[in-house]
């Protein structure tokens, strides 16, 4: 799981990178959702024990023991909210350079200057 | 050039940091604290085979009904920026219709899709799955539709009301937790029931479709507002 933790991190740079460097927004977009990508990746790594099983309880012994036999399912339940509230706000800041571009036929983060202060 | 070498700096501080964790990480031996407790009572107390369901939609739930006030709120958001101002655009020029393939497939598939879709959304306490999969599973069907059909036209009155009347049903069910049962969004309303069977877990395949609806509905909407904008 090292490994799966090492590439979420690896993802997040990536994402931190593009964000920083990027002027055009479509692709500061796609820079915040790897980086998200990133993160999911990483919370589900966390709450992963070796050798165990999906929390799904569906035979007596995992009924009885399940606290012996299950990963972490707190995690899970995180990047599931995680992962909707993700696709939420990107549709809508998709939405916004939607608006911006047929205000000013542009893509470029720098020529929209009336709200930098 | 400047600009460039902060970025880099920046990027490296986050790269010591990430190292840093990345070395120092322990794997989880044993659940702990809450998790212990959610997996050990789960069971007896709310009857789910899926742990992770009955945590999203009871244990939690109150950050679940949060979480769909989000997406909401965001398709709201979307709806709202780019509501239409009178103008027809793209009107004039006709497009090449899509190919015999891809329509006979379409109209042959997309019943099946949302079919897999409630599948999920129903199946949600029982197996890998939950409203908001089946919600998207549905939200692709419609998308693969108006990728074959441009000029189709989903009915406005019909989604609205399938997506506010399970949102109203889903807060109605919440506050049925508080009179009958424990506590908001309890789901122990309904009998328990057998154990693994579909209708068991009290409230929580209700809720799940419920939820499933209102996503389906709603990514949907967020879908069609945005292929108006070509």
């Amino acid at each position: 799981m090292t490994i799966v933790l090492g590439i979420g991190f690896i993802l997040m740079l990536i994402g931190f990178w593009g964000l920083l460097t990027r002027r055009n927004m479509i692709k500061m977009v796609l820079s915040i959702a790897i980086a998200e990508t990133g993160l999911q990746l990483i919370i589900i790594a966390i709450g992963f024990i070796k050798g165990r099983t999906a929390p799904i309880l569906n035979s007596d012994v995992l009924k009885l023991e399940g606290v012996l036999k299950v990963v972490d399912p707190v995690p899970q339940a995180l990047v599931l909210t995680a992962i909707v509230i993700g696709v939420a706000v990107n549709a809508l800041m998709l939405t916004f350079i939607i608006r911006l571009y047929q205000q000013k036929k542009s893509l470029d983060i720098s020529d929209y200057r009336a709200m930098k202060w | 050039m400047i600009k460039r070498s902060i970025s880099l700096l920046v990027v490296l501080g986050f790269v010591l940091i990430f190292w840093k964790m990345l070395t120092n990480w322990l794997p989880m031996t044993d659940l702990h604290g809450v998790a212990k407790e959610y997996v050990s009572r789960e069971p007896d107390e709310l009857g789910a085979v899926n742990v992770v369901t009955a945590i999203v939609v009871t244990y939690r739930g109150l950050d679940t009904l949060g979480e769909v006030s989000v997406l909401f709120l965001a398709a709201t958001g979307v709806a709202l920026l780019l509501r239409r101002r009178g103008k027809k655009i793209g009107a004039g020029k006709r497009k090449r219709p899509s190919s015999e393939f891809l329509q006979t497939g379409t109209a042959l598939l997309t019943p099946f899709i949302i079919m897999f879709g409630v599948y999920i959304f129903i199946n949600g306490h029982l197996s890998a799955g939950g409203g908001f999969q089946g919600g998207a599973v549905v939200a692709s069907a419609m998308l693969f539709l108006l990728l074959t059909f441009p000029g189709y036209k989903f009915k406005h009155t019909v989604l609205n009301w399938i997506e506010s009347i399970s949102g109203a049903s889903y807060v109605i069910v919440g506050i049925l937790g508080i009179l009958l049962a424990g506590g908001f969004l309890d789901n122990r309303i309904l009998p328990l029931g057998e154990y693994g069977k579909i209708l068991s877990a009290g409230a929580i395949p209700v809720i799940y479709i419920f939820i499933g609806l209102k996503v389906g509905t709603e990514l949907a909407g967020i879908l069609e507002n945005l292929k108006h904008e070509h």
